[in-house]
């Protein structure tokens, strides 16, 4: 029997401004426990949240930049619930009135269609604390840092029917976010997240089945992992006469498997109701259409402009315009070198295998952008040979060397004395009697072997085709 | 003239020109509130110490010109629902029995600015639950007329203190009629400002969209210069306004010829006392002779102020007072000896009978399934209760009516009925769900020589507007020239 997966999304995304949502604490990751904290993200009796107007801003950002209809007329809400992290005991959200709606992001499906994936609204809300489960003491501790961070839920229609459409979608939506300077998206710090709605039904079938909600998956690996695994769970169940029961799963990535956290009927009543300390948010035309004409070239727009104006293969621009981090190194070294064919090629073919052999993400590049530009120039120029570029970038990409000064200090520059790389040349003759007198008998792969010895002493660092020159004139 | 016999305004006036000095004032005040205090118990907590560790600073202060306001130099009592750095604010409960904020509330602030001192935290019932001071942990408030009745509430403690003359002023908060109702009771004079005219930050919340603090004074004069200080946009709290024009003088005025006073038919329907009636009809007369045109209207809203009010109310003070769990801050109980435990019982230990009431009503009207038969319900009814006003000012400047049906009830006496202390806030509800001021002024005494009081309702940010009628009234009569005999 076939079967189709139905999914749907809801994304959180930490925003990247300076301070909290309602306080002005600083939002940095990594803090000390409970420093970045006042008597305003802790709840402290009488204290009123003041809304950030730039939370307002990416959230309209990212809702133009989504397809989204803003709303011009909303309100935040209280969801009421009773935790720990939770130092309020209730989180200021939004749900009557959420500030976009009725967005789309478009997928590539398997068979090389355009699909729309249709966002249901994004809102704005506060993160709570981390708890920290300390087995040793038997205790639990908050850190409240976290606490007032502000977040936006982007909510999709169910409209995933596989696990690479939900990674295409969520790698497109990182780089829009990415792009507008909404957030940085770093998974491993909690700054997107994602939670799937997933349930199966027989294919043709116009009624979902019942869904399960899984949480806690921090790598897009572990989300199509999680997918798999929890579609094969429900499929096997239903082909064996069960029932799927509505209920939120947690994700182990270490086990591989979800497992069952609670279930619909332990749901909690949030007993939502207009948050009264914030006045209503009105947004004017003027304020919508001033982030309009101010918005940058988003991912779709750039691969466009890429393969039609730069020349650039479908391929090579998708990957580039993936992440904003790409986008600004390729379009650095382009300034730089005015090359962007060289640029692009460097980058899919050398750093791209920096990073997958370091497993290093994009955003966590570390060095000047502009010292790839610049090793690209000495290679054309002639002023390093090609394999030296290569081991230039390597240290550029390790310890951010700087090019010109790292080939100065480690004496890596072309050797352009034509009479030195001669007598270099004579001196490896002289050394490989045995191989010339092979090659005078007609070997030919004696001249490579010649070719080798002389290029090693010479250190790599004379122009291949001199070397060839020089070497067939010698030997007559 | 003595500091004693003094308002606020004549205090300030007296330390201004050198004839009272602010330790003097400090003196007097403190040695009162240490004769009469422990009969009464208008304090839950005073600051003696910080009090006058301030004097000198405020002193050299008004004796520089740095202090330039009418209040300079006074003491003043505030409600302990009010933070104040490093001094205790409980709510008059038990679960924040020893919680000290780290920060003051900005009205703190800005009367500290104006060179006030702050002299004591004056009970209340608790979270500023109820209408009597009876719910307070502490234990009840006595009014100053009549030992065995209670001051109202919930700013009981701080109506009782100025009419004890325990406190020259004092700051209350009203979230349906918690200054307007104990200043009747009490015989003095309170303010509830319009919802945005006063900020909010540092006020502990019970239902935030309703409350407002407001000025409690011996006069409409110490309510003026009071308001005056506390009113204005606070960048802390997002739902206060910039106040458009807050004029003294014209606040001060006491004219009220041509202005058109309506008084609702159904402020004097069934349930209220004769006395009161009578008292409020009189006054009405009264504005009369000075002047203004009084008429009576319709206004058959009233009968959903009460339900509307308490699902309201309720709504937002079961989310607020959630935050107490015994953790962070405050009272935690120590027959728990796991999380949850610890929740259930510091909460179970902490709250009061009232207070988990309202607390299980606002769970019930949230929850789902019954949010739209109770919750936006009530909201539709806050709806056509703002119109009703807006219709109203159409026709008048003012609306004038009773603050209560009675006047003080008897200590215990509503306690076991809370249904009939809930009527007995018909009047002053309907004010704060409008979110339009209401000033209230002594207009009377029943048979057993109780204070009766009125209420004066205006126009949004028109407080200047109903300042001046109750200062025509203040003029033309004596009541808020009688004290009480304190035992």
């Amino acid at each position: 029997m076939e079967w189709e997966i139905v999914m749907g999304l809801e994304v959180h995304t930490e925003l990247s401004t300076k301070t909290k949502i309602f306080c002005n604490c600083s939002t940095q990751f990594g803090g000390e426990p409970n420093t970045h904290v006042c008597e305003i993200c802790s709840g402290m009796p009488g204290t009123l949240p003041l809304l950030n107007k730039k939370v307002v801003e990416y959230a309209v950002r990212t809702g133009l930049a989504t397809n989204c209809t803003i709303t011009q007329y909303n309100k935040f809400d209280r969801k009421n619930y009773f935790y720990p992290d939770l130092p309020k005991a209730y989180q200021i959200s939004q749900l009557y009135l959420p500030i976009c709606r009725n967005g789309y992001i478009e997928v590539d499906t398997d068979d090389g269609e355009k699909k729309k994936i249709r966002i249901h609204e994004i809102h704005m809300e506060e993160d709570a604390g981390k708890l920290i489960h300390d087995e040793w003491e038997d205790c639990t501790l908050v850190d409240y840092n976290r606490c007032g961070v502000p977040l936006l839920e982007i909510v999709s229609e169910p409209d995933f029917r596989s696990a690479e459409e939900v990674l295409q979608y969520l790698e497109r939506l990182r780089a829009i976010l990415q792009y507008i300077g909404a957030s940085d998206c770093k998974m491993q710090e909690g700054s997107l997240r994602a939670d799937i709605n997933l349930s199966v039904r027989k294919k043709g079938e116009e009624k979902f089945g019942v869904r399960t909600e899984m949480k806690n998956m921090n790598s897009f690996k572990a989300i199509q992992r999680a997918i798999e695994y929890e579609s094969q769970r429900q499929i096997e169940l239903l082909e064996e006469g069960g029932v799927v029961t509505q209920e939120t799963r947690r994700w182990d990535d270490n086990k591989g498997i979800s497992t069952a956290m609670r279930s619909k009927e332990d749901a909690q009543d949030y007993k939502y109701f207009p948050e009264p300390d914030l006045p209503p948010i009105e947004i004017s035309d003027e304020y919508i259409e001033n982030i309009k004409n101010n918005m940058p070239e988003l991912p779709q727009e750039k691969k466009q402009r890429y393969m039609t104006e730069l020349g650039l293969p479908e391929y090579d621009t998708n990957i580039l315009t993936g992440s904003v981090y790409l986008v600004r190194l390729f379009e650095r070294t382009v300034e730089v070198t005015g090359n962007p064919k060289d640029s692009a090629n460097w980058i899919m073919g050398e750093l791209m295998k920096f990073l997958n052999d370091s497993q290093t993400l994009p955003e966590n590049m570390s060095f000047e952008f502009d010292s790839l530009g610049k090793i690209i120039n000495l290679v054309n120029s002639g002023k390093i040979n090609r394999g030296t570029g290569k081991k230039v970038l390597e240290k550029v990409f390790t310890d951010n060397v700087e090019p010109e000064k790292y080939i100065e200090e480690n004496n890596l520059g072309a050797m352009t004395d034509t009479g030195a790389i001669k007598s270099v040349i004579e001196q490896v003759i002289a050394e490989n009697e045995k191989s010339v007198n092979e090659y005078k008998g007609g070997k030919t792969q004696a001249f490579q072997y010649l070719i080798g010895q002389s290029m090693r002493a010479l250190r790599g660092k004379a122009p291949a085709q001199e070397v060839q020159k020089i070497l067939k004139e010698l030997l007559g | 003239m003595e500091i004693l016999k003094m308002t606020a305004t004549e205090l300030g006036a007296s330390i201004k020109n050198g004839d009272v000095t602010v330790r003097e004032a400090l003196d007097a005040y403190f040695e009162k509130i240490e004769k009469y205090d422990t009969t009464y118990h208008c304090y839950n907590t005073l600051c003696k110490d910080e009090a006058y560790d301030r004097a000198d600073e405020v002193q050299k202060g008004i004796d520089e010109g740095k202090y330039t306001s009418p209040l300079a130099g006074v003491p003043i009592g505030i409600k302990d629902n009010i933070c104040t750095k490093g001094i205790k604010t409980t709510c008059s409960s038990k679960i924040l029995c020893n919680f000290v904020p780290p920060y003051n509330a900005t009205v703190i602030e800005r009367l500290e600015d104006a060179g006030m001192v702050v002299i004591g935290k004056l009970n209340m019932d608790e979270f500023a639950m109820g209408s009597t001071t009876e719910t307070s942990a502490t234990g009840v408030t006595h009014n100053p007329w009549d030992i065995n009745k209670v001051p109202g509430g919930s700013s009981g403690g701080s109506a009782a203190a100025v009419s004890a003359g325990l406190a020259p002023i004092a700051l209350g908060s009203d979230t349906g009629g918690s200054i307007r109702q104990p200043c009747s009771f009490c015989g003095i004079a309170g303010l509830k400002p319009t919802y945005g005219a006063v900020s909010r930050y540092g006020l502990v919340a019970y239902a935030s969209s309703l409350d407002q603090i407001g000025p409690i004074g011996q006069t409409v004069e110490d309510c003026v210069n009071m308001f005056s200080i506390i009113s204005g946009k606070d960048e802390k709290d997002g739902t206060s306004m910039v106040y458009p024009r807050f004029s003294t003088e014209d606040a001060l005025k006491g004219d009220v010829k041509g202005k058109k006073i309506g008084i609702p038919k159904d402020y004097l329907g069934e349930g209220i006392a004769e006395d009161v009636k009578n008292a409020v009809l009189e006054a009405a007369e009264e504005f009369k002779r000075l002047g203004a045109e009084v008429t009576m209207f319709d206004m058959p809203i009233v009968k959903y102020a009460i339900p509307a009010y308490y699902i309201i109310a309720c709504a937002e003070a079961c989310s607020n007072l959630s935050r107490y769990d015994g953790i962070k801050y405050g009272y935690k109980s120590d027959k728990a000896n796991n999380l949850r435990d610890t929740y259930i019982m510091s909460r179970s230990e902490g709250f009061g009978m009232e207070v988990k009431r309202r607390i299980m009503l606002g769970n019930f009207v949230l929850s789902s399934g019954y949010y739209d038969a109770y919750y936006q319900k009530a909201l539709k009814a806050k709806k056509l209760i703002q119109e009703s006003f807006f219709e109203a000012f159409d026709k008048f400047d003012m609306i004038l009516g009773p603050v209560a049906p009675t006047t003080a009830l008897k200590i215990g006496e509503s306690l076991s009925d809370p249904l009939k202390m809930y009527l007995g806030d018909i009047y002053t509800v309907m004010i704060n769900i409008a979110g339009v001021p209401s000033m209230s002024v002594p207009c009377g005494f029943d048979k057993d020589n109780m204070p009766i009081g009125m209420q004066i309702i205006g126009k949004p940010f028109c407080e200047a507007e109903i300042m001046n009628a109750a200062k025509a009234f203040e003029n033309a009569t004596d009541y808020h020239t009688k004290k009480p005999e304190l035992k």
